[in-house]
């Protein structure tokens, strides 16, 4: 049986996101990024929130978020995202608000406004991409570089005498009683991609239900900033980033 | 018994030629263009072993710039 024929009789079981947008998005090939676009555009489709959800795009890669997913989205200035997911949220608590940050701006310049977002309990989602590295602007250190990890700004690899040690947010934020739940999640393989999107949906139920803020991290990969193809960097993101940052929840729903 | 067979449609323009969902295929369908690129300079995703394809979903599940569809036949 030829393609055309299985096209015409077989049924579609899986095709682009309706809520992605048309256009190619500026993503270095492999990112982790377009995996977590995906599934935002996904979820928020089956749970009928196109219209009420509003999008807080970050400064890094994912800046241009907004051209991407066809929902309302604000853009924060660098680290602000949980600020300005704190007053959408209030203004309007029908709207399903989540911030989308990397870990240069959740976890460096945005710690404040983040660790005070999830004290609060203001019912938003985080996503917190976190590839151990300043991807956007060339690669250099960040709080979640790993030990011994060549960037640009580290090139025989972070010292922690020098550089202190890797900042695991994560944890930190499952501390605090504001926080409904917290998780950590990868998308390099399909049953991680499936996991992953089962948690952002569990995250944007719990936010829904007013259960207070929700965290879903997702341990992702930078080919170009580690300078490795995409398919070593989820090699070494499995053998390095993995011990470093375990997967799993770290607060389970109620 | 039945059998599963699938195809995959690769939008060979929206490809950056991650290799990923390479990777990813249990059954060795996909293969990078070794000469051919895209208008944009990738060596774009195509079927190498079409009729080895079950349906599966795992390229365009881990696919970054959403541009694989997958379609699946049961076969009596």
């Amino acid at each position: 049986m030829d393609q055309n024929q299985i096209i015409e009789q077989g049924t579609k079981v899986y095709s682009r996101p309706r809520l992605m947008d048309d256009r190619n998005m500026h993503y270095c090939p492999g990112c982790s990024h377009g995996v977590v676009h995906k599934l935002v555009s996904e979820i928020l489709d089956e749970m009928g929130l196109e219209d009420t959800a509003v999008g807080i795009a970050p400064v890094g890669c994912a800046v241009f978020a907004y051209h991407y997913i066809d929902i309302d989205w604000v853009e924060a200035a660098h680290g602000r995202a949980p600020a300005v997911a704190t007053a959408v949220k209030r203004l309007d608590p029908s709207r399903a608000v989540f911030t989308y940050q990397g870990d240069g701006d959740l976890a460096a310049i945005g710690t404040a406004e983040t660790i005070h977002a999830a004290n609060r309990g203001e019912n938003i989602v985080i996503i917190f991409i976190n590839n151990g590295i300043y991807g956007m602007t060339g690669g250099q250190m960040a709080p979640t570089t790993l030990e011994g990890m060549k960037t640009a700004t580290t090139p025989y690899g972070r010292r922690v005498e020098l550089n202190g040690y890797p900042l695991n947010i994560t944890p930190l934020l499952a501390m605090l009683p504001g926080t409904s739940y917290v998780t950590r999640q990868s998308v390099h393989t399909a049953a991680s991609v499936r996991k992953c999107k089962s948690a952002l949906k569990k995250a944007f139920e719990a936010v829904m239900a007013g259960k207070g803020t929700a965290v879903v991290e997702v341990v992702s990969t930078c080919s170009s900033g580690w300078k490795m193809s995409p398919a070593k960097a989820n090699e070494w993101m499995e053998e390095n980033m993995f011990p470093a940052y375990p997967l799993g929840d770290l607060k389970p729903l109620e | 018994m039945a059998k599963v067979i699938g195809t995959v449609v690769i939008d060979r323009e929206r490809c950056k030629g991650c290799d990923l969902c390479v990777v990813a295929c249990p059954c060795d369908v996909l293969e990078l263009a070794a000469k051919d690129v895209n208008d944009r300079g990738y060596h774009y995703a195509q079927m190498l072993n079409a009729d080895a394809c079950i349906g599966c979903a795992a390229c365009a599940t881990v696919c970054p710039d959403a541009c694989i569809e997958v379609y699946r036949l049961m076969q009596k």
